[in-house]
């Protein structure tokens, strides 16, 4: 595995292994996460994926990722913490099983850096019917969060505890922010971003590093020499600003949404603070061994999943289930009692153990997966560090019951929310 | 243990039928750190009715779902837990025609995989604790059944069958489960729960003949007939409703259109048809088809839209879905675009660009450890050898998929469900 700089700000990852059937490629921009920027950034990528200027429509860039063994592009926006990532994963069959031998790594990087910076039109405007499809599109998108409803509350749960904090920005920004794009304000972000966002370019796949080096700096040669931005800064929120706030939707449904955001008491970046955190997380509400799962599911009857999930960078932890309306307040009592437990450190020696092992687990699995392992070194990129999958997992197994209650004794409760439904 | 070499892919499968009519199959993975084992039954959503000792049985909805959630219990507590203690990630599913229960891990593989084939094998529920589930799986029917997804596809089953049980909703519903007892768990067990109706399937870095040797070890060692799947009366060639909707909290009309096909006998015959009924349905309106980019501009489709080809025991047909404003044009321009090409034919190049990328696409696909298992799994209960794909592809041609083509993609054999935002009516 190598990490070079090709140009300042721009950075490639290539992890060398020939386990996988195919390599992965990815190109990610680095945005700081904002109201204004948000939907002109996220439309980006899905108008740069409608044709370049060899390729200047879907049926001919279609038949050129066929002709490719039908290689994979798909556009992509990811949050992490306060922090855009807009780009492309791009995945290609690797050389040994390609029938006839051929070599599609060197193409399958010109198609990625083409579709970067040579999008079809003139040179100096994206073509209008495409960025008026790909706008009605980005809308479509951003209204039909409400399609999955617990996805859509807690991204009601994280715009309200977080509003003011560019945490609050949905990864697509706003409808009313997408609807008013016009052609020449994504021009000039687009612009913009060539010019100044970090870059981080990956491989995954058999082919050397050299090889891999020279295939990304042919494809993205055109890529402006510029001074680029640093990488943008995730602000933690170290506790809730004022006594617990409640918010609440509702909607036609079956099944309520219990929703329950926490402050971590500071941004989690490095690899001390991780290891204790993650550990933390499994024992509460992260695994089928987790305090949640095995009480407010399990003992209790109330509901299917009772999860926690972590923004390190951003300092929250989210919980989250689906009850019943009328079981609202029990399961609500259940997961705080819960909490509780572990802040006074009522955490056998066995939950410890056995988060340990499901925390080392699952970051040793990393290593067998692809997509999972771009996602891994991404969030490194992201957040400025660089120890491996192996050294996380290591310090993980290492974790003492002192250092989980410390975390738990530092959370906090901010925001509630709720998704009801009609009658209620 | 008989060992498949499937050079072209990369593959390796070692095979062994037990005694005890088990089937094992080993994917030998050396440069991985994660194992993953696979124990599945031939049993699933669709299997309520079926004759045990002479007797048929006609069990609730919903009843293989139940059963794989009580499977867990065990005299010491709840094999979920047993296995994610040592730092493993368990799971199950049940769908319309399998139940299965699975593990990955990276330490501690011969301990999980002792306890997985121990607490598949040997039932243990009380009255209490089939009871405790109900209200579990109460919440999981109910989120659900606020998925629109689930809803539109469940609609179209119901639309498209008149007889075949795939029209069950596998969870059931919150009436049906409320039938179900402990006494019915354990026939619905001793029938389906018989190593000769079961599969195991491991990858990972193992020795192949330890994994049977766990397995004659832990499983019963007595050899049972399988029990004959019930799949309705006959059903006619067309659909049972051409269209159905209804309305939910979603921001835009969801649609999804089923062309219902004749199912092929089980056997390699099923591979062939599989393969070939994506290629015709990727011609006809997969992402690379002209129409689809004529939808697509014309803003009727967008990004989310889908196709493919889709079979159980018993029935197979194509669906496409999406978002659309407006779902009668799509199903007209893809009832008109299969006219279109019953006339003219497909173009010989799109036809072997298609055939390209459908195969990197299941080159692509096994890479994963799950999708291997699953697939070798449904494979083998379909009587198929999954990995002979690469021959099939070669064999396929144009004019099989326009007949594909022609002969499904029917008026009568087509069924267009519709979910419209809004409330609920009463």
């Amino acid at each position: 595995m190598i990490e070079r700089t090709l140009a300042p700000g721009v950075t490639l990852r290539a992890v060398q292994t020939s386990k996988f059937k195919t390599s992965m490629l990815a190109v990610t921009f680095l945005e700081p996460l904002r109201e204004e920027t948000a939907s002109c950034n996220a439309l980006l990528p899905r108008v740069l994926r409608r044709g370049t200027q060899d390729h200047p429509d879907l049926e001919s860039l279609s038949a050129a990722l066929d002709e490719l063994y039908g290689m994979n592009l798909e556009p992509i926006v990811r949050k992490k913490g306060e922090v855009q990532c807009l780009g492309f994963w791009a995945s290609v069959l690797d050389d040994a099983y390609v029938p006839g031998q051929s070599h599609l790594l060197e193409s399958a990087a010109a198609l990625l850096g083409e579709l970067v910076l040579r999008p079809a039109g003139d040179g100096t405007a994206f073509l209008p019917e495409y960025v008026d499809s790909e706008r009605a599109n980005l809308v479509d998108k951003i209204r039909a969060e409400v399609n999955d409803k617990l996805q859509y509350s807690l991204s009601r749960l994280r715009s309200q505890m977080c509003q003011g904090e560019a945490y609050g920005v949905g990864r697509y920004g706003s409808e009313e922010s997408a609807q008013s794009i016009t052609g020449e304000a994504l021009q000039e972000r687009y612009r913009a971003v060539l010019q100044t966002a970090p870059v981080f370019l990956y491989y995954c796949g058999s082919a050397e590093p050299e090889r891999v080096e020279r295939a990304f700096r042919a494809a993205f040669a055109a890529l402006p020499q510029t001074e680029r931005a640093p990488i943008p800064q995730t602000i933690a929120v170290d506790q809730p600003k004022g006594p617990l706030r409640r918010f609440s939707d509702s909607m036609d449904v079956g099944q309520g949404k219990l929703i329950l955001g926490l402050r971590l008491g500071g941004g989690v970046r490095d690899l001390a603070q991780t290891a204790p955190t993650m550990i933390l997380h499994a024992v509460y509400g992260g695994s089928t061994n987790s305090k949640l799962f095995l009480n407010v599911r399990e003992r209790l009857s109330l509901c299917y999943f009772a999860n926690a999930s972590l923004a390190l960078s951003k300092g929250v932890m989210t919980v989250y289930s689906g009850v019943e309306f009328a079981n609202f307040q029990k399961a609500e009592e259940e997961i705080l009692a819960q909490l509780e437990a572990c802040r006074r450190g009522e955490i056998t020696e066995e939950e410890l153990e056995t988060a340990r092992r499901s925390v080392a687990g699952s970051l040793r699995t990393t290593l067998d997966v692809q997509s999972k392992l771009e996602e891994f070194w991404l969030n490194r990129f992201v957040t400025g560090t660089d120890y491996t999958p192996q050294a996380l997992a290591q310090a993980a197994e290492a974790v003492t019951l002192e250092q989980v209650v410390a975390c738990a004794r530092k959370v906090q409760l901010d925001s509630i929310y709720t998704l009801r439904g009609k009658e209620d | 243990m008989k060992k498949h070499i499937y050079e072209t892919i990369g593959e390796t499968v070692y095979q062994e039928v037990l005694e005890n009519g088990l089937h094992v199959f080993v994917f030998p993975k050396p440069d991985f750190g994660q194992c993953y084992a696979f124990f599945a039954t031939r049993y699933g959503g669709m299997d309520t009715r079926f004759q045990l000792g002479g007797k048929w049985l006609d069990t609730p909805m919903g009843i293989a779902h139940y059963l794989e959630h009580k499977m867990f219990d065990t005299p010491d507590g709840n094999a979920l837990q047993t296995l994610s203690a040592t730092g493993a990630s368990p799971n199950a599913f049940t769908s319309t025609a399998i139940t299965g229960y699975h593990f990955s891990c990276t330490d501690r593989f011969w301990e999980n995989l002792r306890i997985l084939l121990e607490f598949v094998s040997v039932p243990y529920f009380t009255k209490e604790s089939v009871e405790k589930e109900q209200g579990i799986i109460g919440q999981e029917i109910r989120m659900i059944e606020d998925n629109p997804d689930w809803q539109v596809f469940h609609m179209l089953l119901e639309a498209l069958y008149k007889n075949h049980p795939v029209r069950n909703s596998v969870a059931g519903s919150v009436e049906s489960i409320a039938e179900i007892t402990a006494e019915t768990l354990y026939s619905c067990h001793e029938a389906f729960y018989t190593p000769s109706n079961m599969t195991l399937c491991v990858a990972g870095n193992v020795d192949p003949e330890k994994v049977c040797a766990l397995a004659r070890e832990i499983l019963p060692k007595e050899k049972k007939p399988v029990i004959p799947r019930d799949c309705g009366e006959q059903e006619p060639e067309e659909v049972c409703c051409r269209e159905n909707s209804r309305t939910m909290a979603v921001s835009a009309p969801l649609m999804q259109l089923g062309i219902k096909g004749t199912p092929a006998p089980d056997g390699d015959a099923q591979l062939r048809q599989k393969i070939l009924g994506e290629l015709a349905c990727e011609a006809l309106m997969g992402s690379s088809s002209p129409l689809y980019s004529k939808l697509y501009t014309q803003g009727l489709i967008n990004g989310g839209f889908y196709c493919g080809y889709m079979d159980y025991p018993g029935c197979a047909f194509l669906v496409a879905g999406g978002e659309s404003k407006d779902p009668q044009a799509v199903q007209e321009a893809i009832l008109a675009e299969a006219a279109r090409i019953g006339r003219e034919g497909l173009e010989e190049g799109l036809f072997q660009r298609l055939k390209k990328s459908a195969y990197g696409s299941y080159v692509r696909g096994l890479n994963s450890f799950e999708n291997l298992c699953v697939e070798q799994a449904r494979s083998f209960f379909a009587q198929q050898d999954p990995w002979t794909f690469p021959e099939v592809f070669a064999q396929l041609e144009r004019a099989d998929a326009e007949r594909l083509i022609k002969e499904w993609v029917q008026p009568e054999r087509t069924a267009l469900i519709v979910i419209r935002p809004g409330e609920e009516e009463q």
